[in-house]
């Protein structure tokens, strides 16, 4: 099968950029097109729309979301484009997706692009879009059964568990170095905790960064590698046992961070970003460093101080720890240097990625940096919602890929 | 008037919208050269080196548009200044025409078509805006004020 993609854009032709979506898409099996339409198409928008965009192209791109609205053409999912930094097209770009949100059930992501965007960048978010659609029946999984290993290599830290018979048995993880020598140690640990041998493991699933080089550990094991936003969206509804009903899921990584809209246990949406580092879990790692506290002390601390006693508001890790530096010289106490470095990774992520997908209640937030409480308070209070932090949170992607690929032993 | 006109040194025409036949027609008519961006895309799209379809504009085309404005406008204006700024440079003569219809003619990009209109009057080459018509006698009035245009400039050339 190959899934078919609606592409609505503006300004990918004169950024140079079609080509490199197309390619992104090849590589994935996707194949990307561009609804149809006609002058009377864009007239129409102008008549039932109460949102006028002066750019033709951006009229273009409403009309073409009629269509599929409309049921003119019947994509498997969309894939929403404008110029990074145009306000007209960003405007555009979100009502789109609300629209499209609305009234479909097509799963949908959005990305800003330059003239820089290469397919590598689109990657993720076009390979999350397939397996939306592809392993629909397979992320509907609930339950896991038989023995099954999940690893998730993640830019920071590589994480396992084993899963037996819907109970998780054992789990661990250790810093990444390098991929496959540091997967292949946290299998031999947590085949030693769970007392087992490899011959007893029915399947091994693999998530994470690192998914790509993994299959080649036990070739005969691994039956599924997946990318992280879906399977650790999976893990994340499944260790907060809220398969059914609605849920955002929050993944604030080493070097990137998602947000992952589900409904009964289905990803339907998502958004991936970290343009830049200042918006992830190194800043607040490196914050710690600078502090001489660990991480999990970090989080503490910044329970006891006040985020506005620091001016901490910056897009760059460089200039993020600038600000830090130059707080601590005028004396601001550990606290609240911690506290001000939580709030402003989490209210980077509220304004790059919340506003790419409409927030659904409850928040479960995951990830390695799930367990830094300082962060959980800031993102209660930016997102003013309910943060839950669900056990072993930091396995989400781990427990999701060993939930998953039970799903494809006989 | 148009055969007298070929007698006379062919000024170039930048039309806005950069793709309007309407306007590209005009201009011929009289005997002029209109510049469109159907000729510049021809060039790149002809080009055999060139592999960025659709229109082959490439990511070193959106940076040559830094010439024009800063890094934080979006690369999709910079890429149409980058093909519609070399127009304007080689026109003796601009037609602007103000709020058109979307069959009138487009570069796609409110912004891009702003800019370009600024890049005519930094130039400081004879120019008209115009309201696009809406009815059929200021459609009359638009041509004949269009004609006028062309008739004045050649007399002063």
């Amino acid at each position: 099968m190959v899934v078919k993609i609606a592409q609505i854009s503006c300004g990918t032709e004169y950024s140079g950029v079609q080509k490199e979506v197309e390619k992104a898409a090849e590589i994935v099996g996707a194949k990307i097109y561009v609804p149809e339409v006609g002058l009377e198409d864009v007239r129409r928008v102008e008549e039932e729309l109460p949102f006028a965009p002066a750019s033709s192209g951006l009229k273009t791109m409403l009309a073409r979301m009629f269509t599929i609205v409309e049921g003119k053409t019947k994509p498997d999912a969309i894939l929403l484009l404008t110029c990074f930094r145009c306000a007209e097209g960003a405007l555009t770009r979100t009502i789109v997706r609300r629209m499209l949100q609305k009234k479909t059930d097509i799963p949908i992501v959005s990305h800003s692009f330059t003239e820089r965007t290469k397919a590598t960048n689109l990657l993720l978010k076009i390979e999350t879009l397939v397996d939306m659609v592809e392993k629909e029946a397979l992320l509907g999984r609930r339950e896991q059964s038989g023995i099954t290993i999940g690893i998730d290599s993640g830019s920071t830290m590589t994480k396992g568990a084993i899963m037996k018979d819907n109970e998780i048995i054992a789990y661990d993880w250790i810093p990444t170095v390098e991929v496959k020598a540091l997967a292949s140690k946290v299998m031999d640990r947590l085949l030693s905790k769970a007392n087992m041998s490899i011959d007893k493991i029915d399947a091994i699933g693999i998530t994470g960064y690192g998914r790509f080089i993994l299959k080649e550990l036990h070739p005969e094991k691994v039956k599924l590698a997946m990318e992280e936003v879906t399977v650790c969206s999976k893990g994340a509804a499944y260790l907060a046992e809220r398969l059914d009903g609605d849920a955002t899921i929050v993944d604030i990584g080493g070097a990137d961070n998602k947000a992952t809209t589900m409904h009964n246990g289905l990803p339907d949406s998502f958004s991936v970003g970290g343009i830049c580092a200042g918006a992830s879990g190194r800043f607040l790692e490196i914050v710690a460093n600078r502090l001489g506290v660990t991480l999990d002390e970090l989080g503490e601390i910044a329970l006891r101080g006040r985020p506005d006693k620091v001016m901490m508001n910056s897009y760059c890790i460089v200039f993020g720890i600038s600000d830090l530096v130059s707080s601590l010289a005028l004396g601001v106490s550990k606290e609240d240097a911690a506290a001000a470095s939580c709030y402003s990774v989490a209210e980077q992520f509220y304004e790059q990625q919340m506003q790419e997908i409409d927030v659904r209640e409850p928040i479960i937030q995951i990830g390695g940096t799930s367990l830094i409480k300082g962060l959980n308070k800031a993102l209660k209070d930016m997102l003013r919602a309910e943060v839950i932090v669900p056990p072993l949170s930091q396995f989400a992607g781990a427990v999701g890929a060993a939930l998953l690929v039970s799903g494809l032993v006989e | 008037m148009g055969k007298g006109a070929e007698k006379e040194r062919s000024l170039k025409v930048f039309i806005s919208p950069p793709n309007s036949l309407i306007l590209y027609d005009l201009v011929k008519r009289y005997g002029y050269e209109p510049l469109s961006v159907m000729r510049e895309i021809e060039k790149k799209v002809r080009d055999p080196e060139i592999d960025s379809p659709p229109k082959n504009i490439t990511p070193s085309d959106v940076r040559e548009g830094l010439k024009y404005c800063a890094v934080e406008v979006p690369s999709g204006v910079r890429g149409r200044l980058s093909l519609l700024s070399k127009l304007i440079e080689e026109a003796d003569l601009a037609i602007l025409v103000d709020d058109p219809d979307f069959e009138f003619g487009c570069s796609g990009c409110a912004r891009s078509n702003e800019f370009l209109k600024y890049l005519v009057y930094e130039r400081g080459i004879p120019y008209i805006t115009l309201k696009y018509p809406r009815n059929e006698e200021e459609a009359k009035d638009f041509v004949d004020t269009i004609l006028g245009f062309l008739e004045k400039s050649r007399r002063s050339s």
